[in-house]
């Protein structure tokens, strides 16, 4: 518990969160950060400050570039709070809980920074133990130098290619790549392909990766349309099809992977309005070019605003807490203006290959719905696709009445895992696109809490 | 199964698992120590008693929750390991304790 009131309260220490930090810091703010994790660097520079004992070009550069800001970020003399649940937001207030105990923080502004989450991939038997996202495969590389032999990556995406790059430099044997990405893909991505090139850096890191994994000898299978993760307790082998062929690889360890989304949960349970957005096929809070959302008090900042990466991340955290600094007083309109001119030139070059990645690795459709029934979409409540397509039936109208229906998106997750995959079946079987099909209300607490900590905190009502 | 590629640390710590003793680093993440210990299932589900392990290891999915120094529903995905912790497998019907924190926000 603290009796201060902070200028700014941060969620999430990423790199979106760690930039802000210092930033503001160094404007005089007083700022406080918490964050579910044990340690800084949110998922692109995870355990950065604890080192698992690996080759450091095993993780490549890009994962290095974060050594330095999380170091600025450590002495910048913020109030930083690890294993900090954010699970409640008030108006000037929030909660939190963790292993070290919970309690409240009151603030005059938040940043809403708390990244990114996978997005979901529903296919035949992913809940089998043994299939994990290629995002875990990488969170066990980076914190725990922890790995699995003769592993099956599948899906698409600059990350999948980068964590099989990381494995096999780090000396471990990969089974296949199974790519979903059609090779149709590729046409529509040639047309963004000219407005791309100041993000050329994306663009040869991205090809170097795949050369990389040629170069390996690992077995690649593109045009991949079908997935199914076989097992009776747990997984024994992946079965796929491309187009005519089709095959079966014996494994213990399937990693999934198509693509990332904005973990919009807070941002939803603090009343931020939100807007579809078709390009990265997900939903991000509405804010303007500083990242103020649509509450006066509340600024969201890097990937949980639009998919963006790491740097673009730390350059829209800088520019919040620019933002908070010119609300508060601390400085006026024109110290904002001159010290954002040099971050939006740098973020104009950071978003000039979005489209292009966008086009070439949105998820197929077959992959974001699942064409069999008895495929399970909520993992938490175990609701199949044909237990949704029949609530649609029985006169279901978006992805809140579903819910009601059948439970999806009730557990304690609170439809991280389904909500996109349920939104967009109630969306296709109705005719409707997903910006209007909706999404599932989301109220407080956003992450579940010991019930001690709720009545610590004054027992919270929703929302 | 997963390994290590960290040469180990000395000296280590103790945390028991199912009455097994596992040595590890202090600070470790749980569910990699439990992941590389062959710990499994983590947990079964409350509906039909499917088996899980974790799935994202980000505190997303809770699919790695299991019963931690008592506690059950611990999402080992962000817990650190501590000297002669205990770590043992949850049984479906455990969750319906935290889930009353859930129906504090649907009712
Ligand atoms: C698993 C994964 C791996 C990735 N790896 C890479 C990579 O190797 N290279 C790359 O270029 N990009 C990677 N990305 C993309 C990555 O999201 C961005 O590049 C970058 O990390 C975004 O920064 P951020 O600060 O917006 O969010 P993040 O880095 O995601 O940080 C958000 C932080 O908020 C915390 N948080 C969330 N909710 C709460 C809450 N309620 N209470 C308290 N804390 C909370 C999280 O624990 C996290 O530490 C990865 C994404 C994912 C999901
Ligand atoms: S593995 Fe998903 S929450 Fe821990």
């Amino acid at each position: 518990m603290s009796d201060a009131t902070f200028d700014l309260a941060i969620v999430g220490a990423g790199p979106a969160g760690m930039a802000a930090a210092v930033e503001a810091t160094a404007l005089g703010l007083s700022v406080c950060v918490l964050d579910e994790q044990a340690a800084p660097g949110g998922q692109i520079y995870r355990g950065i400050t604890r080192p698992a004992g690996l080759d450091p070009q095993v993780l490549g550069p890009d994962y290095w570039e974060g050594k330095a800001l999380a170091e600025r970020f450590l002495a910048c003399g913020c109030d930083y709070r690890p294993g900090s649940t954010v699970w409640h937001v008030d108006a000037g207030e929030l909660s939190f809980a963790g292993p070290h105990g919970g309690g409240t923080v009151a603030w005059r502004k938040l940043l809403n920074a708390t990244g990114a989450m996978e997005r979901p991939m529903p296919v035949a038997g992913w809940t089998l133990p043994g299939v994990m996202t290629a995002g875990a495969a990488q969170i066990l590389l980076k914190a725990s130098a922890t790995v699995a032999e003769n592993a099956v990556f599948c899906g698409s995406g600059p990350l999948l290619y980068l964590v099989v790059a990381q494995y096999l430099r780090a000396g471990v044997k990969v089974a296949a790549v199974l790519d979903t990405t059609p090779w149709q893909a590729y046409l529509g991505a040639l047309r963004h392909m000219p407005a791309a090139l100041p993000g050329w850096s994306y663009l040869s890191k991205g090809l170097g990766l795949l050369r990389e994994i040629g170069a390996a000898g690992v077995r690649v299978v593109r045009n991949v349309d079908r997935l199914e993760m076989r097992g009776r307790d747990a997984l024994e082998a992946v079965r796929w099809r491309a187009g005519a062929s089709e095959g079966e690889i014996a494994t213990s360890h399937a990693f999934l992977h198509q693509g990332i989304a904005p973990n919009t949960n807070l941002a939803r349970a603090a009343g931020c309005a939100h807007v579809w957005d078709e390009a990265q096929l997900s939903w991000r809070p509405r804010t303007d070019a500083w990242g103020a959302a649509s509450r006066p008090d509340l600024y969201c900042g890097g990937d949980v605003a639009g998919i963006a990466g790491a740097r673009a991340a730390a350059l829209s955290g800088r520019l919040s807490a620019l933002a908070a600094a010119a609300d508060l007083g601390r400085i006026d309109a024109a110290g904002r203006d001159a010290r954002a001119a040099g971050l939006r030139r740098a973020m104009r070059r950071e978003l000039a290959a979005r489209p292009f990645l966008d086009t070439l690795y949105r998820p197929l459709p077959a992959f974001r719905v699942p064409a069999v029934d008895d495929v399970v979409v909520c993992r938490c409540e175990e609701v199949t696709a044909g237990a949704l397509a029949d609530a649609v039936d029985a006169g279901a109208m978006g992805p809140n009445q579903l819910k009601a229906f059948t439970r999806c998106g009730m557990g304690p997750c609170q439809g991280r895992s389904c909500g996109l995959t349920a939104a967009a079946l109630v969306a296709a079987r109705l005719g409707m696109s997903e910006g209007e099909a909706g999404y599932f209300n989301i109220r407080f607490p956003v992450k579940p809490v010991p019930l001690g900590a709720v009545a610590a905190a004054g027992g919270k009502p929703a929302g | 199964m997963f390994r290590s590629l960290a040469t180990p640390e000395t000296p280590a710590i103790g945390i028991e698992v199912d009455g097994r003793r596992i040595a590890c680093a202090p600070g470790e993440n749980l569910a990699a120590v439990l992941l590389r210990a062959g710990f499994g299932p983590f947990r079964s589900t409350p509906v039909s008693g499917a088996p899980r392990m974790p799935y994202c290891m980000m505190g997303v999915c809770f699919d790695c929750l299991a019963v931690v120094d008592g506690v059950p529903n611990s999402q080992t995905c962000l817990t650190a390991v501590a000297d002669g912790m205990t770590v043992r497998r949850q049984e479906g019907a455990s969750a319906a304790a935290f889930l009353a924190a859930e129906g504090l926000a649907d009712e």
